[in-house]
């Protein structure tokens, strides 16, 4: 088979798979969980295919095209439905396939119980395939379709409680943002298309060196468009407010969207386009200070909330952060190296998150967790994997991954140096909120709901409720099913965690300074005109850099393990002393308060104003109201003429008739 | 004879049908009233007819009648449709165009 042809067979199997339960979920029932993670794994399997048969081609013809037919030819627009299948567009449907597999089939377990199971499943086999579509897409064109998919699937997951309000205005949060950066990805595709000509992304890489300037003014413009677009899939400040709010959705949705795959679009997007971002530098060094911003901010963040899903939702913001300073400065192979990491260890964070708030029946405070290591030992024991992981402790994989980012920025120098060092602060905050995390809700007193676990009864809230506002729901569909389902008793959940757990732990050793380099060799290709991929630091410096990032990881846990193990109310007495400090990170650095004032309200106001004004005063009154009234007027008067008396018309007519007798009568003579 | 007199005569019908219409309120007289206009109008074709010494006046004069004939059946069948559904057979009472 050709490779191309694989590229295909990815993107068939989970659109057949969103058609064939959306259309037959009467018949499938309990089953679509099970087609649904079929598909998947065909697609995954497919993934494996490609890679195979791309490593039997030589590395300069790694960058393979196939598209079926065109949309349109005309005007210098030459638009295909058209995939691109090389070495990075491999590695991305890998990560995203096999990640996604696992959610799959954690979510046959997790969701056993809720109505609606076959709608749920749909909407994931459609987001997948829209991921694998963005990832796949060889112009262009697909890629806007494919990013849109994305938001899309992303409001229906997010929404997929229906009846819970905070879930609907969460999904239209998210899908604002998203549709912000969709605006930008095709107006940064404008500006780019204005000079090169063609949309198929091979076309403009070879094209870009040839028309663009160095820093020339529109591709700067082009490419900062294309990060806002990256910016708001990535959660990246300043359009990162969706993302704690889409924690509304099923935690494996969280899982799935916003921990591995969908929030990584960003990290690709700027990646793929590397050949842009080197001509238009300036570009690049504003991502990179972004992301860096971002990784700070959302750990300073992540360090004071109590939601536990929210903690973990700012802790992927931060390692977003991470990849996306990363690829903006030139470690393309420690950025995308990252990405694959962090899918396996926040994922695996996320589905331990879902065992517990099962376990403590719908809530997610960790203030009202603690001492569930006995009661739930295995989620324990993931959340230790993943947690370690998270903090970069070696030899887990995040240490190997964010140390290759890192290790790079210092080796490039100048203003990269800074970012470096930054980055490393916040590996330090990274440890604290981890295992403030581990420690506030595994360690301590156990909990009511903790100690009837360990009698061996699973806690039941009495009624459904929103873990936000406490609000009483029913269980039928449009809310959560009745059950709560930990990992412990269900195989369906433990086997993907046990998974990511292994790759959590030994996803790093692919890619270790001096031993093996098997991204880096791997992406190679993809890469290959690039003057940033071939500077990396050496294998002293790197193994330097782990070391380093290994002292802080160690101080960061040990830190949390003094706040929040030794002395339990060392936390609690700094909150006293710092009260300003807590409750501005308390409040998210007022970032939701500040777009409000800045955007959200000026909007509404305009949107008052033109209704008030525009459309009430000038068209319904000014424009359609004028027209009418002349009408009405014009009909008032020749209405009056109409009294239905039948003597009255016969008058008239003779009046008629006989006037113009006499007119002709007259003007005969 | 003058033409004169019968053009008279025929205003006069023509006269006396139009002040029926005009003033009597009861649909099958009006009716009748609108037979004498016509007719007052068909003197009159005959007479020119007979002036010009042309059978075109009293071809037409022979159309007008078929056409008051078809008329006639069309207005009778409202009258016994207005009776039918116990309507008062009275024009002013049946004002249902006014605007």
């Amino acid at each position: 088979m050709k490779t191309t042809t694989y590229g295909w067979l990815i993107l068939l199997f989970p659109l057949l798979g969103t058609i064939l339960i959306g259309l037959g979920y009467k018949r499938l029932g309990q089953a679509s969980g099970w087609v649904a993670s079929l598909a998947i794994a065909l697609a995954f399997a497919a993934s494996v295919g490609a890679l195979l048969s791309l490593l039997g081609h030589s590395d300069g013809h790694r960058e393979l095209t196939s598209s079926l037919w065109n949309y349109d030819v005309s005007a210098g627009v030459n638009a295909k439905l058209q995939v691109l299948v090389d070495p990075l567009s491999v590695f991305m449907c890998l990560v995203v396939s096999g990640v996604s597999t696992l959610i799959h089939i954690y979510s046959i377990g997790y969701i056993r119980s809720d109505r609606g199971e076959s709608r749920y499943f749909s909407y994931l086999n459609y987001f997948v395939f829209s991921m694998l579509l963005l990832v796949l897409a060889g112009n262009f064109l697909l890629l806007i379709v494919g990013w849109a998919f994305v938001g899309a699937a992303s409001y229906m997951l997010i929404s997929f409680w229906y009846r819970r309000t905070t879930a609907t205005s969460a999904g239209i949060k998210a899908f604002v943002i998203n549709v912000l950066g969709d605006v930008g990805l095709v107006l940064g595709t404008f500006f780019i298309f204005r000079h090169t000509h063609t949309l198929s992304l091979l076309g403009t890489f070879a094209a870009a060196p040839h028309v663009f300037a160095h820093n020339s003014t529109d591709l700067v413009a082009g490419c900062l468009l294309l990060l806002v677009g990256a910016f708001a899939k990535s959660a990246q400040i300043p359009l990162h407010t969706w993302l704690p709010d889409a924690m509304e959705g099923p935690t494996p949705v969280s899982a799935l969207i916003h921990a591995a795959t969908m929030v990584t679009a960003g990290v690709y997007l700027i990646a793929r386009m590397h050949p842009l971002f080197e001509i238009a530098t300036t570009a690049a060094d504003v991502g990179a200070i972004v992301g860096c911003l971002t990784l700070l901010v959302a750990a300073t963040i992540a360090i004071v909330q109590t939601d536990l899903k929210r903690v973990i939702a700012y802790s992927t913001m931060s390692q977003i952060g991470y990849m996306i300073m990363g690829v903006s400065a030139g470690a393309y192979a420690g950025g995308l190296f990252h990405l694959m990491t962090h899918a396996f260890f926040k994922a695996l964070l996320f589905m331990g998150a879902g065992s517990l708030i099962s376990a403590m029946g719908g809530e997610q405070s960790l203030d009202k967790m603690s001492g569930f290591r006995k009661a739930l030992p295995f989620t324990f024991a993931c959340f230790i994997l993943g947690g370690l992981a998270l903090s970069g402790m070696p030899p887990f994989s995040g240490w190997f991954s964010k140390d290759d980012i890192l290790g790079y920025l210092l080796h490039r120098g100048g203003l990269f140096v800074v970012l470096g060092i930054l980055g490393y602060a916040g590996a330090l905050l990274t440890g604290i909120y981890t295992f403030r995390m581990i420690f506030r809700a595994f360690f301590g007193d156990p909990c009511a709901e903790a100690v009837e676990l360990e009698h061996g009864h699973l806690h039941h809230a009495e009624s459904g409720f929103n873990p936000n506002n406490h609000e009483l729901e029913d269980t039928d569909v449009g809310f959560p099913g009745p059950e709560h389902n930990i990992a412990e008793r269900n195989w369906t959940m433990m086997f993907p965690m046990a998974t990511l757990g292994v790759l959590a732990l030994v996803g790093g050793f692919i890619e270790i300074p001096g031993v093996d380099d098997v991204i880096t060799k791997f992406l190679r290709p993809t890469f290959a005109g690039s003057r940033l991929f071939a500077m990396e630091p050496t294998t002293g410096n790197a193994w330097i850099g782990l070391i380093v990032g290994a002292v802080i990881a160690v101080a960061g846990v040990s830190i949390a393990f003094v706040l929040w193990i030794r002395e339990p109310g060392a936390s609690a007495r700094l909150q006293q002393r710092l009260p300003a400090l807590h409750t501005f990170l308390y409040n998210k650095w007022y970032f939701d308060e500040l777009i409000d004032v800045l955007v959200v309200r000026p909007a509404q106001m305009t949107g008052r104003f033109a209704q008030a004004a525009l459309d009430g005063g000038l068209i319904a009154d000014g424009v359609t109201g004028s027209g009418t009234g002349i009408v009405r007027a014009a009909s008032g008067a020749v209405r009056r003429a109409q009294t239905g008396f039948l003597r009255y018309y016969v008058a008239l007519m003779i009046v008629g008739i006989g006037g113009i007798a006499l007119y002709f009568l007259i003007a005969s003579t | 004879m003058n033409i004169g007199w019968y053009l008279v005569v025929s205003a006069l019908i023509f006269c006396i049908g139009t002040a029926g219409v005009l003033i009597r309120p009861n649909p099958m007289v009006i009716l009748l009233c609108l037979e004498l206009m016509l007719n007052a109008g068909n003197l009159a074709l005959v007479a020119f007819s007979r002036m010009w010494g042309s059978d075109d006046g009293q071809i037409f004069a022979l159309i007008v009648m078929v056409v008051a004939a078809c008329e006639v059946t069309v207005g009778l069948g409202l009258i016994v449709a207005l009776y039918r559904r116990q309507l008062p057979v009275d024009v002013d009472e049946l004002t249902e165009l006014r605007g």
